[in-house]
């Protein structure tokens, strides 16, 4: 068996590859549903009709993918450079811990302003604990995957003494979780009647100035030069140092707008279950979208819709909700398959 | 009967026919020499026979029996060994393991080396083979990893030698050496096929040349019968015409290197007391074996790393702070060693890739990409220098090496440099890219241009250069009037043996 | 500082610290033997999760324990091999292709665990391996009741620590899985089939993460918990670093590891009061790092780690 790279990859394949992918994750999906002694096609139907049967359900899948589209963005610019950080879940933690320590009452400014410091600062703590891996990785070659995944522990840890300790909100009767948001800083609900909140219109926003930089900037050029030859891109004149800082800043800022949109725009305070693991869960929202800023948003709302499907659907039919995660990782391995059956055919013999 | 018997062999990859309908035998005890070009099917032809690839059409015979197509396996049962032009050694492991590596079953329990010490002893003696089978691969130097390669094949019983490309890293002192070794494997009954585009070697070594061009076999001559010329044309294919060399008067100075030296670091070679002076309108040749200080002068020239001590001048200006984008900016053509790995990223568009050095300098207020300028100007370098490609919005890893090479040069001589670093600018390429590079290296050179050669090939070497340089261990003699030298004193100055002071300079 | 000295001068401490380490030299052998062949198994969490809910669940509906060891392993390799379609024979990034195995073996994990005790707060138990002293090492002070005095199972690790010292630099098998990990070409140009000796390093390497996973449900403990593994595999894949590849030195980091650990967890209890616990906790992750940082800089990686290889397509 060999690889022979395609000279042109078609248009359309890119496009139905991430389709495909999914189609591929529910084909297997259908297996442990069987297993579980159910019919695929009921739970199918339960899933899609939990995730968008309603006008609440979709408002519900919309409020689900507002963190994925952040950490889908934080992943997608980091892998373009194949800088691997695999941190978002502790980052977006981070971003979460300074939207509670600057949005419980430190400052008080009218809401134009005090939503825009509350990211601002989440951003910044976001990006601030990725700069222990680049250091790492840039000064004395420690791989950022797994100082990247240990953070998401240490971080997670930290939450949890703040959250038992000195951030335990009397008022949560004995729950631990920090005090709320005070009004000024909390995002509005844009539809009535649901949570769907301002965080999805600053998602696409950043969705847009990411796809912007990358398309026509320098700093779009050399991200994706890192990504593909590091020696060349030395040659280029790039460093590769200042590459991997810039990148490392905009991805751990991303996701750490993903915690601030989710203690400002949704729960209102810190919790230890604010992600569900939306940190790893946008890796595959990265992938799907084959690493496109704008088709982030698209695959983020995929799959959130699935999560949200898939909860309806555990309540509805004797099925653990568990198998949302189970058909993203499936897609994103497909999808991993799928994106180099489009650089590459396969020739079977010699 | 004959020891190897190609019988019509045929290949295509698509619509490139790689192999058509290849026929040709090697007899015990000789040498044939098998000549083409980069692209002229060598490569195909013994990746068939080593079962790489599988042939379309056609069958390969050892001592008449059939080989079995697409079996690594059974070509070395058969009593075929190759020496590869890029080692296929393991740095990080020893000599004995290397050699080792496949002679035993997988299933047995424990590799059975106190034999396999004393079959490499008798070999080394045998041959004149000399090697410590302890030493770690990365310490040896590139002859004696090549040594490490013949024994492995010799190690696997192997009655053809299959030598791809062997002289192509060797010294001129190493090559007479190892063609010694070479009669003596044939005088002791082995069948050798020696590939090559090197035509004073093949001329000196073999008993008889067949020639491939575009996939054909088109021709065979005893070596009796041969000469330089007639082979070069059915090499090539029509008469070959390099550009001729021409004296011009010298300018100033634009590059100065005084006692420059350079940390060595992960497993590079340092650089100590460099002194170079290049000057307008000439061309220094810098000579040497591969990994001997040619790394740090490129990087230190092409803005790379900087001097651990000594001082680098450009046009007369000592550089202090300086990286690739200023040199670029300056008035530096740069072509780097490895024209797809660094001199282009096959991912991007061509487009992107003529930006690249360019990348800032060339953006609205730094930032923006003026993606409409960058491509018309992709577009007119791709006119001017016939670079053959889909556009200037295609894929650069499509691009031939020919190609890639000419988008490198149009990117770097189109803005009219001052100085060009040219690092093994003809390695690998055809004869047409090779006549194209060599003639834009001596117009560049006719227009005011001065230019640093670096090369393992030296007859490239005396072909363009004026001054010649030679480098050893970090270490640089002369350089010298190209006219003074010759190729021996070359040779022997590349593997050390003739130190400064023991040769006047001209 | 004499109360530290006595503290690791208890048999019950070390016999903690082989407790801690016995998983961790499973996975970390099988990490190696994976990036000894040239490829990064960042799946290694996902597949010990799967190994301690695969043998948990084979001994909770009536299996021996044994066969529970067995099964884990083979539904490891099977995820090891899934691994080596991706990034062995497709050559696709092994980055994302571990990190998609790890999500896709949780989540089973979980999926099937949540299937087959959908109401329980209690997890329910199995009857685990039981300690046994092994005559005469047993009674070497200290050490000897803390070694020799525990499960098969660590047995089994010590085992397979000379094992695979052993099959790595005395067999021509392991001479070929290191080469397939430093140069791939030499193998082929041998006639060995590299993705076949990648494949299989794999599938071996990941059997061995999921019966380190299995450790901790049928020896450990005797039950399944969410989040059990908690950044063990990720550990494990620190200290090969910390080994710089090599069997010994990864047995001998992971039984450092372990002791820090074990101290960490009676430092906890001691200090409670003055320092939170999660900052005890913290410790093992940091130390990771710390320990990657110690080596990073010259650790010899294999040079093919990382790179696929793809047949004949080298010219």
């Amino acid at each position: 068996m060999r690889l022979k790279t395609r000279r042109n990859t078609p248009v359309w394949l890119i496009a139905v590859l991430p389709i495909l992918s999914i189609l591929v994750a529910f084909i297997f999906g259908a297996f442990f549903i069987i297993w579980a002694g159910e019919s695929p096609i009921t739970a199918y139907i339960a899933l899609i009709n939990g995730a968008l049967g309603s006008s609440f359900a979709i408002t519900e899948s919309l409020t689900r993918a507002i963190p994925l589209i952040f950490t889908g963005l934080a992943a997608a610019v980091a892998f373009r450079a194949k800088f691997w950080n695999i941190g978002a879940e502790g980052q977006l933690y981070c971003g979460a811990m300074a939207a509670t320590l600057v949005g419980t009452g430190m400052i008080d400014l009218p809401s134009i302003i005090m939503i825009p410091v509350l990211f601002i600062a989440g951003a910044l703590a976001g990006c601030l604990i990725l700069l222990l891996p680049v250091f790492l990785k840039t000064h004395m070659k420690v791989d950022e995957v797994v100082t990247t995944l240990l953070l998401n522990f240490i971080i997670l840890l930290f939450v949890n003494m703040l959250l038992e300790g000195p951030w335990k909100d009397p008022m949560a009767m004995g729950w631990p979780q920090a005090a709320r948001i005070i009004d000024n800083g909390v995002l509005p609900t844009i539809v009535a009647k649901s949570r769907l909140h301002f965080g999805i219109i600053i998602a696409l926003v950043m969705s847009i100035i990411m796809w912007a930089i990358l398309r026509f900037t320098v700093w779009g050029y050399e991200i994706r030069a890192v990504g593909y030859n590091q020696q060349a891109s030395t040659f280029y004149g790039i460093s590769i140092n200042k590459s991997v800082l810039m990148v490392a800043l905009f991805s751990g800022g991303l996701a750490g707008m993903a915690g601030v949109s989710e203690v400002t725009g949704l729960k209102g305070y810190l919790t230890l279950t604010l992600s569900p693991g939306f940190g790893y869960t946008g890796i595959a929202v990265a992938m799907l979208a084959q690493l496109h800023p704008i088709g982030v948003i698209v695959s983020a709302i995929f799959l959130a819709s699935i999560y949200v499907g898939a909860d309806a659907m555990s309540r509805t039919v004797d099925i653990p909700n568990y198998i949302a995660d189970i058909l993203v990782a499936i897609s994103l391995l497909s999808v991993l398959v799928g994106s180099m059956l489009a650089r590459f055919r396969i020739v079977w013999g010699k | 009967m004959k020891k190897l018997q190609f019988s019509k062999i045929c290949k295509n990859f698509g619509a490139v026919v790689a192999n058509d309908n290849i026929s040709l035998s090697l007899g015990e005890g000789e040498i044939l020499s098998l000549l083409g070009e980069n692209g002229a099917g060598k490569t195909t032809l013994m990746n068939i026979l080593f079962g790489h690839y599988i042939s379309d059409k056609g069958f390969i015979e050892v001592e008449g029996k059939r080989l079995t197509p697409g079996s690594t396996k059974a070509s070395l049962d058969a009593g075929i060994g190759m020496v590869h032009q890029h080692f296929t050694l393991a740095e990080n492991l020893t000599v004995l393991e290397n050699i080792i590596l496949g002679t035993e079953p997988l299933s047995r329990l424990w590799s059975k080396k106190k034999l396999a010490y004393k079959k490499l002893e008798a070999l080394s003696k045998r041959f004149g083979l000399l090697i410590n089978p302890d030493a770690k691969v990365a310490d040896l130097t590139v002859g004696e990893k090549q040594r490490v390669e013949i024994i492995k094949a010799l190690y696997r019983d192997a009655s053809i030698l299959i030598l791809d490309e062997p002289t192509a890293v060797l010294t001129p002192q190493e090559t007479i050496q190892l063609f010694k070794v070479l009669k003596e494997m044939v005088n002791a009954g082995l069948s050798i096929m020696f590939i090559s585009h090197k035509l004073n070697e093949i001329l000196e070594i073999s008993d008889r040349i067949v020639v491939l061009r575009h996939g054909k076999l088109v021709g065979e001559v005893a070596t009796k019968k041969a000469n330089k010329e007639l082979l070069a044309e059915m090499m090539v294919g029509h008469k070959v015409t390099r550009p001729a060399y021409e004296k011009l008067e010298i300018g100033k100075a634009v590059v100065e290197l005084n006692n420059v030296c350079l940390n060595a670091s992960d497993g590079t070679v340092g650089l100590s007391n460099i002194n170079l002076k290049i000057h307008e309108k000439e061309i220094i040749g810098l000579a040497g074996v591969s990994g001997n200080g040619q790394f740090g002068v490129a990087s230190i020239l092409q803005g790379l790393t900087h001097p651990s001590s000594g001082e680098f001048k450009l046009f007369g200006q000592s550089l202090i702070k300086y990286d690739p984008r200023y040199l670029t900016k300056s008035g530096v053509a740069r072509i780097p060693e490895d024209r797809s790995k660094e001199g282009v990223i096959g991912e991007m568009a061509l487009w992107e890739n003529f930006l690249g050095e360019e990348l800032r300098s060339k953006a609205k207020s730094g930032f923006i990409i003026d993606k409409k300028k960058a491509v018309n100007n992709a577009e007119k370098l791709i006119q001017e220098y016939d670079i053959r490609c889909e556009g200037a919005f295609a894929s650069t890893r499509l691009l031939s090496g020919g190609n890639i090479q000419k988008l490198i040069l149009a990117r770097s001589l189109s803005n009219n440099p001052r100085f060009i670093i040219a690092n093994k600018p003809a390695r690998g390429l055809d004869e047409g890219a090779i006549s194209f590079v060599q003639h834009q290296i001596i117009n560049a050179k006719t227009k005011g241009a001065g230019v640093l050669l670096i090369s393992e090939d030296l007859d490239e070497i005396f072909e363009l250069s004026d001054r010649i340089a030679v480098i050893f261990d970090g270490k640089l003699q002369g350089p010298f009037d190209a006219s003074s030298l010759t190729i021996n004193q070359v040779g022997l100055m590349m593997s050390g043996e003739m130190k400064e002071g023991s040769f006047n300079e001209a | 500082m004499l109360e530290l000295l006595e503290l690791i001068l208890t048999t019950s401490l070390w016999a903690a610290v082989v407790r801690i380490a016995t998983p961790l030299i499973f996975a970390t052998l099988g990490e190696l033997i994976c990036e000894r062949a040239g490829v990064l198994n960042l799946g290694i969490e996902g597949i010990m999760t799967i190994g301690a809910m695969a043998g948990w669940l084979w001994v909770y509906q009536g299996g021996d324990l044994w066969g529970g060891v067995v099964f884990a392993a083979i539904v490891g390799m099977l995820f090891g091999f899934l691994h080596s379609i991706l990034v062995v024979y497709l050559g696709l990034s092994q980055h994302v292709s571990g990190i998609g195995i790890t999500m896709l073996a949780s989540s089973i994990s979980y999926y099937a665990y949540t299937m087959i005790i959908p109401f329980s707060t209690t997890p329910p138990k199995i009857v685990a391996f039981s300690a046994f002293e092994v005559p005469l090492l047993s009674s070497i002070p200290i050490i000897g009741g803390a070694f020799f005095n525990q499960t098969a199972l660590t047995y089994l690790a010590y085992i397979l620590v000379i094992v695979t010292f052993y099959v790595l630099y005395k067999m021509p098998l392991g001479l070929t899985i290191r080469m397939a990990g430093e140069n791939p070409v030499a193998n082929e140009a041998q006639g060995i089939n590299v993705l076949l000796i990648r494949t299989g390093a794999v599938m071996v390497g990941s059997a061995l993460m999921a019966i380190g996973g299995a450790f901790l449900t049928m020896s450990a403990f005797d039950a399944f918990y969410f989040g059990m593994i908690n950044g063990r595999g990720w550990i494990c894949v620190a200290l090969v670093i910390f080994a710089s590849w090599k069997p010994g030195k990864a047995f001998l980091g992971a039984i450092l590891f372990a002791l820090f650990e074990a101290l960490q967890v009676r430092a906890q209890l001691i200090g409670a009061d003055v320092i939170p616990y999660q900052i005890f906790s913290m410790m093992p992750y940091f130390l990771s790092i710390v320990a990657m940082m110690l080596v990073a800089r010259r650790a010899a990686y294999p040079k093919a780690l990382l790179v696929p290889f793809r047949q004949g397509d080298r010219i």
